[in-house]
């Protein structure tokens, strides 16, 4: 009994001098890893930039230590130069590459959100359209742009369908797979209180696809890429896919290389969107280290 | 004599068609209008089932199920669920959570948008009810389990249900936690009145809480016993050491073994 008496009384001090008044020696130890945490901070957001500039880097010695012919590898000041002096139809080609792409991802937005809510919300419309979607999946798209051709011609149409039919489905099975794991008891409660499915869906299967669906636009928008350029190079008469095939019929390697850069620059752009509107509308879904746990005494 | 709210009798469900499991068989009990019961029994012996079956999620396969005076056909609107786990949304914060059945319910969906003022007042007054007050803005990763299972609480009551069923609402969390919130809902219980039916598997929670504790047999689950817990309310922790709380709960807990024995206690015996 005395000693339990006692025990709170001595505890209490230390206690105090935790919060109050720190020593000398904690306090330093606290600074120095607060000014550590930032020096790794600032590194991690330079360090791509280092990498890519580095690339470059060792790529134009190589080129030049091992005096590899243009032809074969132009090095990058090579490639500079001509994106200089081509500018102007490599903005001009980017230019509708991109915006074919972005169309057909919209088109792959829409009709795969729709499809996608629609699929994860009824059993019966999974199993009835999932192997037909998988069956298209796994078509190459490069097999088809060949029909697209004879329907619609050589020009924008076949791009911006390539672009939406490879795009599409990555987008379906995510919000499908988002919308039909809801939990039961989730909807359970929700079905309790007599809602229709149609409020399930609206307050709980949509914004719990959202992570889903936003992971999968950063996979779609640079797949998209991928259709626009192939049905480019297959069958166009405008874009860079385009502009790469009649360069590398003319042995313009520099200007090919050049088209991809663009690209990569395109899909990296497009990629940074995607992640900037994911963080702005999913932020609930992504608990990074930053997060405060509340802790409450007595609960 | 006032007619029962809750009226189950011969209620049998089977699980996967006539060859299926039979989860619930002749389970016959009538709950009054403001009882709180408990429902205990050992684990699988089709607890969790009558929830379904009363709130009317699942259709029983056998007898008549009668909430206030009305055959259950469909989910019922009256009611008001928790279960084990809080089931929060973790893109609403917590005020937004525990106003989600008002957006579903009638007549308050209705009102909804006019009364938004009345109806988060109302939503506040729950919230500081089971001591969450000043955490509405919080979201659910940001509070401890206990709390989130006060908010799960708080959601269950927002639209004020004429019945109130929780399915082991505190078995995930820790005992302290636990006891605190048999308080909270004995008080919350005791301000409004709804008729609730708890299931749960800590008898001594039941004793504590309920005014009348059904022990259920293993599967298939049938009541096999009845205890009126008469002790006074409030009921504090104080009252979990007295005598005739611990000698309820010992009588509870031979139920429970006989009925995992799979044989009954004949009652007085």
């Amino acid at each position: 009994m005395a000693s339990d008496a006692v025990l709170p009384a001595a505890a209490a001090p230390a206690a105090a001098s935790n919060d109050a008044t720190m020593s000398p020696e904690a306090m330093r130890r606290l600074q120095a890893m607060a000014v550590a945490q930032r020096r790794r901070r600032r590194l991690q957001a330079w360090l791509p930039w280092l990498v890519i500039v580095g690339m470059f880097v060792v790529w134009e010695i190589g080129v030049h230590a091992f005096n590899v012919q243009q032809f074969v590898l132009p090095a990058p000041s090579a490639i500079a130069e001509s994106m200089v002096k081509w500018w102007v139809p490599l903005l001009d080609n980017s230019w509708q590459t991109l915006m074919t792409t972005l169309v057909g991802f919209f088109l792959a937005v829409v009709f795969g959100l729709l499809l996608g809510v629609a699929i994860g919300s009824s059993t019966l419309l999974y199993h009835g359209l999932y192997p037909l979607l998988i069956g298209f999946n796994s078509v190459p798209k490069v097999a088809v742009v060949p029909i697209l051709v004879i329907w619609f011609g050589i020009g924008t149409v076949p791009a911006i369908i390539t672009a939406f039919m490879i795009s599409f489905f990555p987008i379906v099975v995510n919000v499908a797979t988002g919308i039909a794991t809801v939990e039961p008891e989730l909807r359970d409660v929700l079905r309790a209180l007599g809602a229709r499915p149609s409020d399930i869906i609206r307050k709980v299967g949509l914004p719990r696809a959202m992570p889903y669906f936003f992971a999968s636009l950063k996979i779609a928008i640079t797949v998209a890429f991928v259709g626009s350029i192939i049905a480019e190079t297959v069958a166009a008469n405008k874009g860079i896919g385009h502009l790469m095939i009649l360069a590398s019929s003319r042995f313009d390697v520099p200007l090919v290389f050049a088209g991809l850069i663009v690209t990569a620059v395109m899909g990296v752009a497009m990629y940074v969107a995607a992640v900037a509107i994911e963080n702005r509308t999913t932020g609930w879904a992504m608990r990074g280290q930053n997060d405060q746990q509340v802790t409450v005494p007595g609960v | 004599m006032e007619r029962p709210f809750v009226e189950i009798s011969g209620v049998a469900m089977r699980y996967g068609g006539v060859e299926g499991t039979l989860a619930l068989q002749n389970a016959t009990l009538s709950v009054g209008k403001g009882e709180f019961i408990a429902v205990v029994g050992p684990s699988g012996c089709g607890k969790s089932t009558l929830m379904k079956l009363v709130t009317g999620l699942w259709p029983a396969t056998a007898g008549t199920l009668l909430v206030a005076g009305q055959e259950v056909d469909g989910p019922l609107s009256i009611a008001g669920m928790a279960f084990q786990n809080p089931t929060l949304l973790p893109w609403r914060n917590i005020l937004d959570n525990v106003m989600l059945p008002l957006e579903v319910v009638e007549p308050h969906r209705r009102q909804l948008r006019a009364q938004r003022a009345m109806y988060e007042a109302r939503a506040q007054d729950l919230l500081k009810l089971v001591g969450l007050g000043g955490f509405d803005k919080k979201f659910p990763h940001e509070l401890s389990g206990g709390m989130q299972q006060r908010a799960s609480l708080c959601r269950a009551l927002i639209h004020e249900p004429a019945l109130l069923m929780l399915d082991e609402p505190f078995a995930a969390l820790d005992i302290f936690t636990r006891e605190d919130l048999w308080a909270v809902l004995q008080g919350v219980w005791m301000a409004r009145k709804p008729t609730v039916i708890l299931v749960t598997h800590d008898l001594r929670e039941a004793a504590y809480l309920a005014d009348r504790v059904l022990v259920m047999s293993s599967r298939p689950g049938r009541i096999i016993a009845e205890r009126v817990v008469d002790l006074p309310r409030p009921r504090t922790l104080e009252t979990t050491y007295k005598p005739e709380f611990v000698s309820l709960v010992h009588d509870l807990r031979e139920h429970i073994s006989a009925a995992r024995k799979g044989e009954e206690v004949v009652h007085g015996q």
